[in-house]
């Protein structure tokens, strides 16, 4: 084992966390495709461009994939009545929904159509609901239908007495968006897709035919660009070309609930909806959680991830609305995140007139993460206009490695991948049931996680009632003993997120204590 | 399937105080159960002293103390699974469990004592506002991390919280280097007992802070720092008070709640005042033949108390198995007399007690809910007080031991004990 | 020495009493506020001569356990806290160790010994 690189400083700390280039020799290659952005939009991209005879990089400037909006939104998958008809959000979100039946199933990732309700509380919203409906009808969304009270409260027996009617959409569902963006990165990258991780991209040269993407210690050449970039997305564009629309970032809390509130409600449960936005809902999580939230809130800065007291009472008030029953003792943790909301009020979805072979994927905000397969068709189609076609490769393997969800197997196999490999018999997470085997292959995947919350996103350790409490010390040893590193270097998500300083016994005592009258 | 007389789940103070008296009482058959490498539970990271001034009459740390119940349980041959983890645990006293050696198997026992201990109450469940970066730990994790695995977890650190736990991590922190900056509480007096705040932070010129609160956290990869405000009379914050302190590490001890997922899985009904099982005089939850002690069943503050009151589920398993109890509550329901706390009280322990069971005498365990000077607490039977103890002072930090003699308990007339505070005039 | 004047909260036992000390003359004092002898005895001793068990770990190799908990097996003197602290944290020990082995012998002329305060295999 290395010896420690022991912390001696309190503040900007240099920690080995990703473990990834931190090279002074620049990569001299030049990729047909360079896709700036690692969540849901850019991971589902470069998948389907992993398909064809393309070198593709990932770039991100995080130190691991799915950690900006991705990793922090309501997960839902929704059915496509709330976009205005004729929008890219309408037609993305309603060629989006279907395709994540076989998509979860090629990547192994967990999705539910638990469907949804736009419940309206009064006579007066029930006008809401009836556009809602028509609107629906216009995009193409099948099976939508309004009920009314007797059958509402059959469904949902916990909703607030005041609920008159509400839109059903049987087609809505939910899903873990940093699961499937992981999966989906995992998948690409054994494809073929180069993977650069802690890869801000601080300036891209434009040259004859090729793009030169200039990040803090590394730079690489592409073709063609691909600007996924979430709240950041006007900022890269406006490296290549003049502005041509501005993403101002929208934080949205959240509060997750206790899976002993799971089944608080059965399906998405929706307001109705606002000029500023869909409102606070309640579901219950593909893990059964219950999730509440988001409020929506226009602010300047694009890093400001914090959760405030105002808005989180603001969240349990308007919660209400839909239900007094939730238990908001069972609170084990609240989030935000930011939505990359456009100055155009729709998808930014093109080629840059200015910029040849620079194609805009900006202010993917909801229904975004509903419209990302079909978001990555189209954009596999913008690139076969620009390059003349597209070789299919015949090695391309759709297909995620299972993964192995230990408590989800019957006992037997249970038994016998125990005997095979013993890890999978040691307990790490108590909160959830996950193995040691579990942790083990989530590092070892591609994509795997190399940090804290790396191995939580991938199989759960921390998003228990305990927070980490009794399994964090045990992730440490874990990561530390599988990537070769002393436990100490082990961050909890971007490299200076260090968690530990150093051993005890290292330390000087400087202090001395007077037992003096 | 295997068959056990008992299955203790818990191989801390609780489960092997259990299993040694359930051994005493003369059963052979007794497995005990343990998820961490080694028995002991919480007591093997407390390194710190005080413990077992009663139970031994010495001043131990809890790794002695430990080590004295390890030992007997080796003397008894009493024998145990480490590193193993219970998953389910069925009414009709199936335990379904797992390791690595033996893979998931099922269990059959004849009575359970149920010692899993508490978990940690974490920043999510309290909402403190403010980024989540890296350096936010509760006490006990970083407990663990001290002393156990032996790597420092931060240099100036913020504490917000003043239980006992607390204040030891406060000490042992600047033993180990690192600046605690204060302790915060949020109410007007500190959680855990006085002999803690004058041995951890007068000692070490620790700041006190009382009816303080941290209400934001700072910082974007890692702690750089806390806004803390000052509390109200109800301690909320109070809005505009906040200042900065600078710091990379908030640690909180801000309660401990019995972990008691294994006894909902068993359909056992929980007391929402404890956290808790509900249990009669011998421990016995409201599920025949499945017994409860210590953390599990209500957060004690010496392991003392939870040493006596798992004899007792101990003995109350050995007397199941060998079908001894003069009178099985759960199915003689009318038999039981309910003991509620009244005014002033947070809860009683047991809640339930069946007469015939009581040998010499019955223990109550209680808390009050708030703070009281010179005050009594009463055990009524209807308007007739059965018990009255003085105490000069009491608060929730302190749990508080109320004796009945059996003398007592035979002339009670009602179906209901009350016990009550009152604090004395004047 | 100066007049004394002080009130000290007793740390004997878990009540925790506060108990007055004052007087000129050190072999003269009036103790009052406490509930027992120990308690008298503590705060006599908390002013001339305020001691205190240290508690710590200490570098363990070749052990399960990265770290061994340790114990003064007497009260040592308050001001004696920290330099025996870096005494320990230069000290090493070899596992396996039984509980009450003694690590360190009358550390800085203490008369108190650091002793393990657990067990430890070989790892």
């Amino acid at each position: 084992m290395r010896t420690a690189r022991v912390a001696d400083r309190v503040g900007s700390f240099f920690a080995w966390g990703g473990g990834r280039s931190c090279s002074r020799e620049k990569t001299k290659k030049v990729f047909d495709v360079a896709v700036i952005g690692a969540g849901i939009v850019g991971t589902l991209i470069a998948r389907e461009l992993s398909r064809y005879r393309l070198e593709v990089a990932l770039l991100d400037r995080s130190n691991d994939v799915a950690n900006g909006s991705t990793k922090a939104n309501s997960g839902i998958i929704h059915a496509g009545y709330d976009a205005v008809p004729g929008s890219n959000k309408a037609k993305f979100n309603v060629l989006g929904n279907p395709l994540f039946d076989e998509l979860c199933d090629h990547l192994d990732v967990r999705f539910n159509r638990i469907g949804s309700l736009v419940v309206a509380f009064s006579e007066r919203e029930r006008t809401a609901v009836e556009q809602l409906y028509e609107r629906g009808k216009t995009n193409g969304v099948e099976g939508l239908r309004i009920i009314e009270r007797k059958e509402l409260q059959a469904l949902e027996p916990n909703l607030d007495d005041t609920a008159v009617c509400a839109l059903h959409a049987p087609q809505a569902g939910i899903i873990d968006p940093w699961e499937i963006a992981i999966a989906a990165a995992e998948n690409a990258a054994e494809n073929g897709v180069k993977l650069f991780l802690n890869f801000p991209v601080e300036d891209i040269d434009r040259r004859a035919d090729s793009y030169r993407i200039i990040g803090r210690d590394d730079e690489i050449g592409a073709h063609c660009v691909i600007n996924c970039a979430g709240v950041f997305a006007d900022r890269i564009h406006g490296m290549v070309a003049p502005p041509s629309y501005e993403i101002t970032p929208r934080k949205g809390q959240y509060f997750v609930l206790d899976k002993s509130a799971g089944d608080l409600v059965n399906h998405v449960i929706f307001q109705c909806p606002t000029e500023a936005g869909k409102g606070v809902l309640v579901t219950r999580s593909v893990h059964g959680n219950l999730l509440v939230g988001p409020d929506s809130q226009v602010i300047d800065d694009k890093e400001n991830l914090s959760t405030t007291r105002e808005r989180l009472d603001f969240v349990r008030r308007n919660a209400a609305k839909i239900s007094k029953e939730i238990p908001f003792n069972e609170v084990i943790r609240s989030f935000s995140g930011l939505r990359a909301t456009p100055s155009t009020k729709d998808f930014v979805i093109e080629e840059s007139k200015e910029a040849r072979g620079f194609i805009d994927v900006a202010g993917i905000e909801s229904p975004g993460l509903t419209a990302a397969p079909a978001i990555a068709h189209y954009v596999r189609d913008l690139l076969i206009k620009i390059r003349g076609g597209l070789e299919e490769k015949k090695e391309f393997n759709p297909l995620r490695r299972r993964v192995i969800r230990f408590m989800e197997l019957p006992d037997e196999r249970k038994n016998e991948l125990i005997r095979k490999d013993p890890r999978f018999g040691r307990i790490i997470c108590r909160c959830e049931h996950i193995t040691e085997g579990e942790i083990v292959d989530a590092i070892h995947r591609r994509v795997g996680a190399s940090t804290v919350d790396g191995v939580k996103k991938r199989v759960r350790p921390g998003m228990g009632r305990c927070q980490g409490g009794f399994c964090e010390p045990q992730v440490l040893k874990i990561l530390a003993r599988e990537l070769d590193k002393s436990v100490t270097e082990i961050v909890k998500n971007e490299r200076d997120s260090y968690i530990l300083t150093g051993s005890t016994k290292c330390s000087e005592i400087g202090r001395q204590i007077h037992g003096e009258l | 399937m295997e068959n056990y007389d008992i299955v203790v789940i818990g191989g801390g103070p609780a489960g092997m105080a259990a299993a040694v008296a359930a051994r005493e009482m003369g059963i052979e058959n007794i497995l005990l159960i343990e998820r961490d490498r080694e028995l002991g539970g919480i007591l093997q990271q407390c390194i710190h002293n005080g413990f077992g001034l009663r139970h031994f009459e010495e001043d131990l740390t809890g790794p002695e103390f430990s080590e004295r119940y390890i030992q007997r349980i080796e003397e008894l041959d009493i024998p145990s699974k480490l590193d193993t983890m219970v998953l389910n645990v069925t009414e009709n006293r199936e335990v379904v469990l797992v390791n690595a050696r033996e893979g998931l198997k099922a269990v059959k026992a004849g009575a359970i004592v149920l010692a899993m201990g508490c978990r940690e109450r974490a920043r999510g469940a309290i909402n403190i506002p403010g980024s989540r970066p890296a350096g936010v730990f509760t006490a006990g994790t970083a407990q663990r991390l001290i002393n156990i695995e032996g790597y420092m977890v931060g240099k100036k650190i913020m504490m917000l919280g003043t239980g006992d736990i607390g204040l030891i991590m406060a000490r042992r922190l600047t033993l180990e280097g690192s600046k605690v900056i204060a302790v915060l509480a949020r109410k007007p007096y500190p959680g855990g007992l006085m002999r803690n705040v004058v041995q951890c932070l007068y000692d070490y010129d620790i700041p006190l802070m009382l009816q303080h609160t941290v209400v934001k956290i700072l910082g974007k990869d890692r702690v750089r720092g806390v806004l803390v405000a000052r509390t109200d009379e109800n301690s909320l914050p109070i809005p505009g008070t906040e200042e900065l302190y600078e710091c990379d590490t908030l640690i909180l001890s801000v309660g401990l709640i019995p972990e008691n997922e294994l006894s909902l899985s068993a359909g056992i009904e929980l007391d929402r005042r404890t956290g808790g099982p509900i249990v009669n005089e011998s421990r016995e939850t409201r599920v025949p033949g499945i017994f409860a002690c210590g953390n599990v069943v209500h957060v004690h503050d010496l392991v003392d108390f939870v040493v006596e009151e798992s004899e007792m589920a101990g003995k109350g398993a050995a007397r199941f198995v060998q079908r001894s109890f003069v009178q099985r509550p759960v199915e003689c329901d009318d038999a039981s007399i309910a003991l509620l706390p009244g005014r002033g009280l947070k809860y009683v322990v047991p809640q339930l007690v069946n007469a015939a069971n009581v040998e010499d005498r019955l223990d109550l365990f209680l808390r009050v809910n708030r703070v009281y000077g010179p005050s009594y607490i009463e055990v009524k039977d209807g308007r007739e007080s059965i018990k009255k103890v003085k105490r000069p002072r009491m608060n929730p930090g302190e749990m508080e031991r109320v004796r009945i003699s059996r003398s007592n308990i035979e002339t009670i007339k009602g179906s209901n004990l009350i016990v009550e505070a009152t604090e004395v005039e004047g | 020495m100066s007049k004394i004047n002080r009130e000290i909260i007793c740390i004997v036992c878990p009540t925790g009493c506060r108990i007055h000390v004052s007087g000129d003359n050190p072999q003269a004092l009036s103790i009052t506020g406490n509930e027992c002898k120990r308690g008298e005895e503590y705060a006599l001793k908390e002013i001339t001569d305020p001691r205190r068990t240290l508690i710590t770990t200490v570098q363990l190799n070749h052990g399960r356990l990265r770290r061994l908990p340790v114990r003064t097996n007497v009260e040592i003197p308050k001001r004696s806290l920290f330099p025996c602290m870096e005494i320990i944290n230069r000290t090493e020990v070899e596992a396996p160790v039984e509980v009450g082995q003694v690590i360190i012998s009358d550390i800085l002329g203490t008369g108190a010994d650091i002793v393990a305060t657990r067990s430890m295999t070989r790892a």
